[in-house]
């Protein structure tokens, strides 16, 4: 016979849980350009993806653990495939996608032991920036419908003062990069001495990849190699104190988790 | 507890490790979606009705599509396929597309029953994109040919009753960087094709045609030039195979699939190929004469006999 304890108590201990765990979680940022909308989070690992396409013009972002969010990442490609191809490819938006998040982590916090600790965001370009949609979704199944801009993750208070200060409309991609890449390093500033130093941030530290509204069919991709470089240099002109980003070690519940089981 | 702890039970199919192949998902979360399901029943019904008729003759009344062609260029593979859809000996159709891209780096053409087939590759499209979005990588051309002959032998109940679907896949091979040709039967058996070939009603005329006029390492401009003949000529000797509609517009679809990926020819560039096999044809009806005396043979390449 178990002992009892009050759904309240239930309740707030998973989500407590969940919180916590976010908190020790590098933050991502997910932000909108007058070409598209651009994803930007630090990630050492270059197998384990934290952005991803979900539908045409429909991308999904995800911090937290790893096996988490690409449990949910596929979920969302099977509802997005088999909506498309129920009715039509037009018929796959970002909001049935985010809903359906809502309803799988919802149940998800209800129903199991222990909540998913991620944090996702489902982001749409439209035909113009006035049109994109950006959904961020945490582990208990709420949905906020965010403008401009989100950031997920653990210091996503610090990180997004700076880009509330920084933000602007009509962003190029250049700008918008540089942008999120200044905000993701404020965090780090104060703990640059405990993280060893702090050295130059470089494309394989990072995972970038937009929604590029000008494509044709599928418009998500990704920015690597040569265009990262090129990109970074352009964010970075020899602006080592705000470009900088503390050396990039794995950190508690980014990609060097993943392979760690949840049962 | 694994699966319930995770909220399993009540998305299903959906979260969990599972397949990355969408017809496998497909059948495990929505099996009444499946090309094939609703088809073969209605098929049934349809036929038993009429008591005793063929299942055959079912079919027979619906809309179908005809001639495929394809060969492969100089750095990739041509796809054409004439626009005629047909209902027993009526038109059904002056505009059908039976030409598709199903990724970026390949293409399907379809003959058979209509319905289907065009199922068959929307299916097919979902296919591709869906292994390419969960697995972080497209499949390999070889892959791809592989897959869908099996969702073609998920097809074989339905083809049992008459509504046979037999596509053509071609693609350019990433590794290789030439274009190769895949034909199928309706039992899913799968065949690489060397050069050139072509499926559909009108196909014995059209690769007669392209056995005739097709070189190795052609250009792609002349290889589409020679799909054009050869969909000319399957019409000009197969009823349900449409030619060139000069008055209304309409001309066959032409593909290029080569490193730059699957690429459309717009009806305008289209109708330049068609144009200029229309007018060779109006002096030359049966269309360029291959050689008959091939240089470097035995005997000069000239016959035995005498010629007194």
């Amino acid at each position: 016979m178990p002992f009892y304890v009050s759904p309240e108590q239930v309740m707030k201990d998973k989500a407590d849980y969940a919180r916590k765990r976010i908190a020790g979680i590098r933050s991502g940022v997910v932000i909108a350009f007058e070409a598209g909308i651009l994803f930007v989070a630090p990630n050492p690992s270059r197998a384990l993806r934290k952005f991803s396409e979900i539908y045409d013009r429909i991308a999904f972002a995800a911090v937290g653990r790893y096996n988490e969010f690409e449990n949910l990442r596929k979920a969302g490609v099977r509802y997005a495939d088999l909506t498309g191809f129920s009715y039509d490819r037009q018929d796959v938006t970002a909001r049935g996608v985010a809903n359906y998040y809502a309803q799988v982590l919802g149940s998800i916090f209800t129903d199991s032991q222990k909540p998913y600790e991620v944090e996702i965001v489902v982001a749409e370009v439209g035909k113009t920036q006035d049109d994109d949609e950006i959904y961020r979704i945490t582990f208990d199944g709420s949905v906020a419908d965010e403008r401009n801009f989100v950031v997920m993750g653990g210091q996503a208070d610090q990180v997004a003062a700076v880009l509330k200060d920084q933000y602007r409309d009509g962003m190029t991609l250049a700008e918008a990069f540089a942008v999120a890449i200044g905000a993701l390093s404020t965090p780090l500033k104060g703990d640059g001495e405990a993280a060893g130093g702090r050295s130059e941030i470089t494309a394989t530290q990072l995972e970038v990849a937009l929604l590029d509204r000008g494509r044709p069919h599928r418009l998500f991709r990704r920015l690597t190699g040569a265009r990262l470089e090129a990109l970074m240099n352009g964010a970075l002109p020899g602006k080592k104190e705000t470009g900088a980003i503390a050396d990039a070690t794995a950190e508690p519940g980014e990609g060097a988790e993943s392979a760690e089981s949840t049962d | 507890m694994g699966a319930d702890s995770y909220g399993r039970g009540a998305f299903g199919p959906y979260l969990g490790a599972g397949t990355s192949s969408f017809t496998d998902f497909l059948a495990a979360a929505a099996p009444e979606l499946m090309p094939g399901t609703a088809g073969t029943a209605g098929a049934a019904t349809a036929v038993t009705p009429a008591g005793g008729a063929a299942p055959g003759s079912f079919a027979s009344g619906l809309t179908h599509g005809t001639t495929i062609v394809a060969a492969a260029c100089d750095g990739g593979v041509v796809m054409a396929g004439d626009r005629r859809a047909t209902a027993g000996s009526m038109i059904a159709q002056r505009h059908m597309d039976k030409v598709f891209r199903s990724d970026d780096f390949s293409g399907i053409g379809i003959s058979g029953v209509a319905g289907p087939g065009i199922e068959l590759a929307r299916l097919f499209q979902v296919e591709l994109e869906h292994y390419e979005k969960l697995e972080g990588h497209a499949l390999s051309l070889d892959g791809k040919a592989n897959r869908l002959a099996s969702m073609i032998r998920g097809n074989i109940g339905a083809a049992m009753q008459g509504l046979v679907v037999v596509p053509l896949f071609c693609g350019y091979d990433e590794d290789t960087g030439i274009g190769r040709i895949f034909s199928y039967d309706v039992a899913g058996g799968r065949y690489e094709e060397h050069r050139f070939y072509a499926i559909g009603s009108g196909s014995v005329f059209a690769r007669g045609s392209l056995k005739k006029l097709y070189s190795d390492g052609m250009s792609a401009d002349d290889t589409a030039l020679v799909c054009m003949q050869a969909l000319y000529d399957a019409a000009d000797d197969d009823s349900a195979t449409g030619g060139p509609d000069v008055s209304r517009r309409i001309y066959p679809v032409v593909a290029t699939i080569t490193a730059d990926g699957y690429e459309r020819l717009t009806d305008e560039q289209a109708g330049v190929y068609a144009q200029t096999v229309i007018e060779g044809r109006l002096t030359d009806p049966d269309g360029p004469p291959a050689p008959l005396h091939q240089a470097g043979t035995p005997n000069g390449g000239r016959n035995a006999l005498p010629s007194g």
